[in-house]
């Protein structure tokens, strides 16, 4: 088991080295590459343009140019963002707790509603609530994100749908909190509908991948033998079947990764969610080249990371698998 | 396709048994009510994206300033069925227009990612040893940036080399197609590593046919059904990648109309024009959901074992 981990760890340096080159490549072909804040700004001469390509290493050969952004790195150097005036680490350590935040809260929320969709679909197959839970996914996947949150925002904020006494849901705009002390309960009450909208393509993907997988344990010998000994019928679903059924789930969920960080960049623009996704769209309108780089590289990595754990846990989660 | 006598006795011909595969194919896909529906959705949304001129009561891009004074005026307001945008333009046109706009972008980078996706595939799976080393490599590291983020990326290149207006129709499909192909190269390289053991392919070999026409008139045409059901699903995925691009105001940009840049604006006039804000989803939901029904459909009609 240990050198099946570091092996396929040690597997994922030279594909985190190939990612970051062609991220390296694509930003520098950007006609100003670093410089394209620089050149934008009209008090700057090209006298300053010159010096600073020459001060900033631009003058050189792009391999040497990406050897240094890497000998940097790995010291844990990202750069100088130009469009926040301070840099990338710190500029991304900010932002990064408001997107786990929203992330995180996602995932979980996500993965509850999903699974438990996906088992009362397995457990009776055609009947109305599989139906009503097939569609929902249906729908879920077929959801624009941006849109599906300009419908929940127009529901609350504009036609004002009335709650239940005491709910209470934090509409646009609102940021994460709206007060500066930001209590526990004022940050729930932000956090509902970003992760709402966040989780409906997850929760439509994942429970209909969890019903196919439930519905093939179910079938299975050892669930009658199970039935057979006189388990109930909860123990049996939920200690022999959904134990079996959710190993394949792991993979899917790992694989959810890049869909989540689409994901965020999206919700948290238009819940004006103080995280990296917005971090990034900004970046991106001033061709702030650092972050730009520091982001991508950062959520490629996470991806990277996901499936190496996904990959462990399912072999540690599946006797059959074998370490070769 | 020619006529023939069908055989009277014994193993039905070559062509009979295809006529039988079609009609069984023909016959699970018409079983799976919500895939026809979706199909002929698809359909109408194709037949009002060719016709845009012919039915669009206005021209997309007039601005009605007989009757707009600012605000965008309200649905049946003046002759305009679906009302205006913010700019007094007719909503109902610039959504016929924008169908067109939404549906071509998808159709040629699916297109393109279907055929860059197809030809690296069938040949990593065909030839295997370093070639499919290495483009296997490749479809890893494009999988392991996240799409999106990608996608904006690259877009905002294109408009930091010239100017905004450079983000046109041929820029976005290019760039979605050079970017969305890996998965499909998985596919196909995956149905291809099982399809080159086959007899029929050793046979073709034996018979001195060279690789590449063994690839793609041996082996292609049985790798379809996975292919055709891929393109479906991706044209879904490229609709709403389109939209939420041109949205975030990197895709195509106004004044041609795109269901995205449609909401670009939307949430800022939501209080006073909701209808703005509500139509253009509706479309992208309504077009995709019913292409996703049609994939799945076609899924089960084509392919049943696949899950």
């Amino acid at each position: 088991m240990f050198s099946f981990v570091v092996r396929r760890t040690l597997l994922n340096v030279p594909l985190l080295i190939l990612i970051s080159m062609v991220i390296f490549i694509i930003l520098s072909n950007a006609p100003g590459g670093a410089l394209t804040p620089y050149l934008q700004n009209p008090h700057i001469t090209q006298a300053d343009i010159e010096r600073l390509k020459h001060n900033l290493g631009l003058d050189q050969p792009l391999p040497i140019q990406y050897v240094h952004w890497l000998g940097k790195v790995l010291g844990g150097d990202l750069g100088y963002s130009t469009s926040n005036s301070e840099t990338v680490t710190q500029a991304i350590f900010e932002r990064l707790p408001a997107t786990l935040e929203l992330m995180g809260s996602a995932f979980v929320f996500s993965l509850a509603i999903g699974v438990t969709f996906g088992i009362l679909s397995a457990l009776r197959p055609y009947s109305w609530l599989d139906y009503v839970v097939t569609t929902f996914a249906f729908f879920g996947q077929s959801m624009p994100v941006f849109w599906f949150a300009l419908m929940l925002q127009l529901a609350f904020a504009v036609y004002g749908i009335p709650l239940p006494e005491g709910y209470k849901i934090q509409l646009p705009s609102a940021s994460m909190c709206s007060t500066d002390a930001c209590g526990f309960g004022d940050r729930v009450e932000h956090l509902i509908l970003p992760t709402v909208v966040l989780s409906l393509l997850f929760i439509a993907t994942w429970s209909r991948f969890m019903r196919s997988s439930m519905l093939e344990v179910i079938n299975t010998d050892y669930m009658r033998t199970a039935t057979a000994k006189g388990l109930s019928k909860a123990v049996v679903v939920l200690k022999h079947g959904l134990k079996n059924a959710l190993i394949p789930l792991v993979t899917i969920v790992a694989l959810g990764l890049p869909g989540l960080v689409a994901g965020a960049v999206v919700t948290e623009t238009i819940f004006a969610w103080p995280g990296m996704g917005r971090l990034f769209i900004n970046a991106l309108t001033q061709f702030d080249f650092a972050l730009l780089m520091g982001y991508l590289m950062l959520v490629s990595f996470l991806v990277v990371l996901f499936n190496l754990l996904a990959d462990i846990a399912y072999a540690w989660l599946d006797p059959r698998v074998k370490y070769s | 396709m020619q006529t023939t006598l069908p055989t009277t006795v014994g193993i039905p011909a070559e062509e009979d048994r295809y006529e039988l595969r079609k009609h069984v194919t023909w016959h699970r896909f018409r079983r799976h009510k919500l895939a026809f529906a979706g199909g002929i959705v698809f359909a109408l949304t194709i037949l009002v994206a060719i016709c845009a001129n012919w039915i669009a009561p206005w021209d997309p891009n007039f601005i009605d300033q007989a009757h707009w004074s600012g605000y965008p005026l309200a649905p049946g307001v003046a002759g305009h069925i679906l009302g205006t945008d913010e700019n007094g333009r007719d909503l109902l046109s610039r959504l016929i227009f924008g169908a067109r706009i939404s549906l071509t972008v998808a159709i040629f980078a699916v297109t393109m990612e279907i055929v860059l996706g197809t030809v690296l595939g069938a040949i990593a799976g065909y030839y295997g040893g370093l070639i499919d080393f290495t483009i296997m490599r490749i479809t890893d590291v494009v999988l392991s940036i996240p799409l999106l983020p990608l996608l904006l990326v690259l877009t905002a290149i294109v408009a930091e080399t010239s100017n905004k207006a450079a983000l046109n129709f041929a820029s976005i499909v290019l760039i979605i197609g050079f970017v969305s192909w890996p998965p499909v190269a998985r596919i196909v390289r995956a149905v291809f590593l099982s399809l080159r053991e086959r007899e029929y392919a050793e046979a073709a070999k034996a018979l001195g046919n060279n690789d590449s026409r063994i690839i793609f008139r041996h082996l292609l045409p049985n790798a379809m059904a996975p292919i055709i059901v891929q393109a479906t699903l991706e044209v879904a995925n490229v609709i709403i990648l389109e939209s939420t691009l041109s949205f975030l105001g990197f895709g195509i940009q106004p004044p041609t109309a795109s269901w995205g840049n449609m909401l670009a604006n939307a949430q800022a006039n939501m209080a006073i024009a909701p209808w703005a804000a509500i139509f253009p989803g509706l479309c992208i939901l309504i077009t995709v959901l019913a292409i996703n029904y049609l994939g799945d459909g076609l899924r089960d009609a084509l392919d049943p074992n696949m899950k």
